[in-house]
């Protein structure tokens, strides 16, 4: 049976990482290859690195702290952040990272996804959806670090992402993101309904049960960044508590 | 030395770190030279059958593979480069493969999500010392959407269980194929690399 997922995101700014609240208030935390090693270790099922400057000069680092964890960790990660072209997303793999999420730049331009996705393959294509409800009620997809409303609606561009060729989500739910208060169930379980690629629940964690919550939905992976960052939530034991709750869990030999 | 073939098959660097780790000396290469003075040749591949074939073809990898294998030097594929082992898949319109194995190709059953994407546990379909040192239920890293479909049964070494019998691990005399990624497995995967590399040398 196929594990959930269970993955530590990394937000990276000038080769350190860093950890924001509601994508605002940044603070210094540790070494990404060395956390990475951490995770590696405490059975971390798959990690994410997040550009989160992306000027030219500082690209450069990033892609060195991506070919430095490829050589000390032997799980799989996913690199986003800036990435706007095919060539970005060649030189992120070319560093060793095995799968890309788009953003912003899918949102602009949504043939990103099938030109990545062709030359690729989709499973190193993510397509990653920032989202918040609106005063009407509806979704919507967030673009530029969540500044920018673009009015789309996140459940349709979720499947529209899904046929141009993307091989997982990520549904980043803006309004729980940083607060602690459990993952936006509502929105993540309408995505994970609407397609048949795996979802990425991400925002919100704040203790274990957030957890159970959303793989009882059915959703294939919980992302989360502080609560593993300061070990609130340890990942040994995360998942010895979610197996006792029957979810499929990757226990280390 | 283990060569790896070179036709632009996706993250190989993971490939050569995980090499590393068991002291074993790789080069990324499309050289018919250098494959032939090689120990043992790794087929890697991520992305569609077709392109991969059509790679294969455009640097004559295709009979350099083909006449090693029947030289009966040690050839891994992992991912899509079991896939390739086969005589057909049926891909982007189907495709023929490099027939090293009998069978053929198939996407994976839409009652599941596709791509297969994850850790699933590797059960064994024969005795053999690949799966030693594993623990009860070793997890693996698995990420494609097409799975080896009819195959001879005696060449299965183990399975996973995803909307059917997924073949995870076949092996016919010098050929031998992994659908998920050992490089990226962890442990388990770093296991695995280390039991093949010790039963082919």
């Amino acid at each position: 049976m196929l594990a959930k997922r269970i993955i530590p995101c990394l937000d990276v700014d000038k080769g350190r990482v860093v950890k924001g609240k509601k994508f605002q208030d940044i603070k210094d935390v540790a070494n990404p290859v060395e956390l990475a090693a951490r995770y590696n270790r405490e059975g971390a099922d798959e990690l994410v690195f997040y550009d989160i400057t992306a000027s030219n000069e500082e690209r450069n680092i990033f892609l060195d702290v991506v070919e430095q964890v490829a050589r000390e960790i032997a799980i799989p990660f996913m690199v986003g952040g800036g990435i706007r072209t095919i060539e970005d997303i060649h030189s992120v793999l070319h560093a060793g990272a095995d799968k890309v999420s788009v953003n912003s730049a899918a949102v602009q331009r949504p043939e990103l996804i099938k030109e990545s996705s062709d030359k690729f393959g989709s499973q190193c294509i993510v397509l990653s959806i920032d989202a918040k409800k609106t005063s009407d009620g509806d979704y919507h997809v967030f673009i530029n670090g969540g500044r920018k409303d673009t009015g789309m609606d996140a459940i349709e561009w979720a499947k529209q992402g899904e046929a141009l060729g993307a091989g997982e989500l990520v549904v980043n739910a803006m309004d729980s993101d940083g607060e602690k208060k459990g993952y936006q169930i509502e929105l993540t379980k309408k995505i994970a309904d609407a397609v048949n690629i795996p979802v990425i629940a991400s925002g919100g964690a704040g203790k274990y049960e957030h957890f159970s919550e959303v793989f009882a939905e059915g959703i294939d992976a919980a992302l989360a960044a502080s609560v593993f960052h300061y070990e609130e939530i340890p990942i040994p034991e995360l998942k010895e508590y979610l197996s006792s709750q029957g979810i499929p869990m990757r226990r280390r030999a | 030395m283990i060569a790896i073939i070179d036709y632009g098959a996706g993250n190989i660097k993971s490939l050569q770190f995980a090499l590393d780790k068991l002291g074993k000396t790789s080069k990324l290469t499309m050289d018919p030279e250098e494959i032939n003075q090689a120990d043992s040749i790794i087929l890697p591949g991520v992305g569609a059958f077709k392109d991969a074939m059509e790679a294969l073809q455009r640097y004559q990898l295709d009979t350099i593979l083909k006449e090693e294998a029947a030289n009966g030097k040690p050839i891994l594929g992992i991912c899509l480069g079991m896939q390739l082992f086969y005589e057909f898949s049926e891909e982007n319109g189907g495709c023929t493969g490099l027939g090293f194995l009998s069978g053929s190709v198939k996407r994976i059953s839409d009652k599941v999500k596709v791509p297969h994407m994850g850790w699933n546990i590797l059960q064994s379909d024969q005795p053999g010392t690949l799966l030693n040192h594993l623990g009860d239920e070793p997890y693996v890293y698995f990420v494609h959407s097409y799975a080896v479909d009819d195959l001879d049964e005696n060449t299965l070494v183990a399975s996973a269980d995803y909307g059917g019998r997924v073949p995870a691990i076949v092996q016919n005399k010098n050929i031998t194929g992994m659908q998920f990624h050992p490089e990226k497995s962890g442990d388990a995967g770093i296991a695995l690399l280390k039991n093949y590399e010790e039963s082919i040398s």
